[in-house]
């Protein structure tokens, strides 16, 4: 309880100094508006404009990217981790593109594709492939030597191979790659709009509000993309021991 | 991966068991190189959706040749290192401090992690209100990104050293100086590194977008302008160029890491 109270003073200060600065004017309203105004911001927001349908197509392109580039990441992990051959003439390459920031790919990728939903959903799916082809990798790659045999003896075939136990043994890690991905592509979301600046999301009402320099807005628009993301990983996190409880059984 | 695995998932290994692994990796590369040549050449694509090759590194040459490109990662690289040094000095403070005090972290934890919480990405256009699109704004944005990777790892660090440590360090009646500076930090350099190290990664990530977002030098904008001026050579140059640079600071980060864990072998 009082650690709850010690974490609180902080914020709770801020906000004060936040609302006397903006009351008493020594911090012009258009840089720091006053809390209440931020709060008429949002409603005004939900009612008259459109907040939830750009949220809502945010997070729409958001998991369509994300579920793209897991099930490609999924299947190319996969190769490279079973496959030595395609370990070593693909990996290389692979490694090297990654050193590329993934923004550095937004330009390039709106010259290929546009600026409107399709660019925006391969840039996504780009950053949700990256970290499940590393970790699905990984996971392969570090199935028991054990286990391994013991499926040979037993004349596994290649599918059962690939479902009973390099699938099993690489869980713990796809899990995490699936996680990184969820809040890489959430990101990466945000970013798209940022530079595709086109069609309803929250990131494009942060871009208007900076265009148009209403600070409340562009509050409104991170506290929303933080609270997303905060959701989006602790969603996550509790999926993730679930499908791992098994293994402290 | 055994042999008996190899045998069951991936017969085809032997085909190339003793060619050695360079020549192996530089194939896909060649092969892609090779097939972007052909396409340039018979126009499968038109320039404007890819450029050949060789203009590529054309268009590096002709910006390496009039200065332009060791301007611009000059700029970008002073960027990072300023603004990596400011949050990596910040971060380690913080993490340091939350780390020897339950009380400090009780404080200034969750507050921490609620400014955290918001990606780097969505602080950018908010500076860019408070502070303008000058250099401060580059500053502060990578050091935000350092900041936080940086502080969370020292954390995890200094709770880390074994207690039996602080204890010898009791017995020889050590201040909370010399505890610190002799037994404390010694033993949280291994974590505290690899949060140096995510640090400057994410740093570089948020030089690129500060300067795609608001930049008219570096190589961000490079990318910027060769997206106005529908140059995808210079484009494609600017990505190299970001990538090398990308990969030899965290190269550099590893060879320091390595060096100054040397003690721990011997």
């Amino acid at each position: 309880m009082r650690r709850a109270w010690r974490g609180a003073v902080l914020p709770l200060a801020l906000l004060a100094v936040w609302e006397l600065a903006s009351r008493t004017g020594m911090v012009d309203p258009r840089i720091l508006p006053p809390i209440e105004r931020v709060a008429r911001t949002a409603i005004d927001q939900v009612v008259n404009q459109d907040l939830l349908g750009n949220l809502g197509a945010s997070l729409l392109r958001d998991m369509i990217g994300f579920l793209l580039g897991t099930f490609a990441g999924l299947a190319v992990g996969t190769l490279l981790g079973l496959s030595r051959l395609a370990d070593r003439l693909l990996m290389p390459s692979f490694n090297g593109l990654r050193q590329i920031a993934i923004l550095a790919w937004i330009p390039l990728i709106s010259m290929w594709f546009g600026v409107g939903e399709a660019a925006k959903v391969v840039f996504i799916m780009a950053a949700a492939f990256i970290p499940v082809v590393l970790n699905t990798h990984e996971g392969m790659r570090s199935a028991s030597r054990q286990l391994v045999e013991v499926a040979r003896t037993l004349t596994f075939t290649r599918w059962q191979v690939l479902t009973r136990l390099y699938l099993p043994s690489a869980l713990p890690s796809i899990a995490t790659g699936v996680h990184l991905a969820l809040i890489y592509a959430w990101v990466a979301s945000i970013g798209s709009e940022y530079f595709m600046a086109v069609g309803p999301g929250i990131g494009g009402l942060i871009i208007a509000g900076r265009e148009r320099f209403e600070m409340d807005l562009v509050m409104l628009g991170i506290l929303l993309l933080g609270l997303v993301g905060y959701l989006i990983n602790r969603a996550a996190s509790s999926f993730e021991a679930r499908l791992l409880r098994w293994r402290t059984a | 991966m055994t042999r008996a695995a190899q045998a069951l998932v991936a017969p085809p290994t032997r085909v190339l068991p003793t060619v050695p692994q360079a020549i192996v990796a530089l194939l896909f590369p060649t092969a892609l190189l090779v097939l972007w040549s052909a396409s340039a050449r018979y126009g499968w694509l038109p320039p404007q959706i890819l450029p050949a090759p060789d203009e590529v590194l054309s268009a590096l040459g002709d910006l390496a040749a009039n200065g332009d490109l060791a301007r611009d990662t000059g700029i970008s690289l002073l960027r990072v290192v300023e603004g990596f040094a400011v949050g990596a000095v910040l971060g380690l403070l913080l993490g340091i401090a939350m780390g020897l005090s339950p009380t400090v972290e009780d404080y200034a934890k969750p507050l921490f992690t609620a400014f955290a919480q918001v990606p780097t990405l969505g602080w950018i256009p908010l500076l860019m209100l408070l502070v303008g699109i000058g250099e401060p704004l580059k500053i502060l944005v990578i050091a935000k990104a350092a900041f936080v990777p940086v502080t969370l790892n020292t954390l995890a660090g200094v709770r880390a050293v074994p207690s039996a440590y602080s204890e010898v360090g009791a017995v020889f009646r050590f201040n909370r100086r010399q505890m610190l500076t002799k037994v404390v930090l010694p033993a949280a350099v291994p974590p505290i590194f690899t949060g140096l190290r995510y640090g400057l990664t994410h740093a570089w990530n948020a030089l690129v977008a500060v300067e795609l977002l608001a930049s008219a030098e570096g190589l961000g904008y490079l990318l910027v302008w060769g997206r106005q001026m529908f140059w995808l050579d210079t484009m494609m140059g600017a990505m190299l160029v970001i990538g090398i640079v990308g990969f030899s600071l965290d190269r550099g980060m590893a060879a320091i890491e390595a060096r100054l864990q040397r003690w721990r072998l011997a």
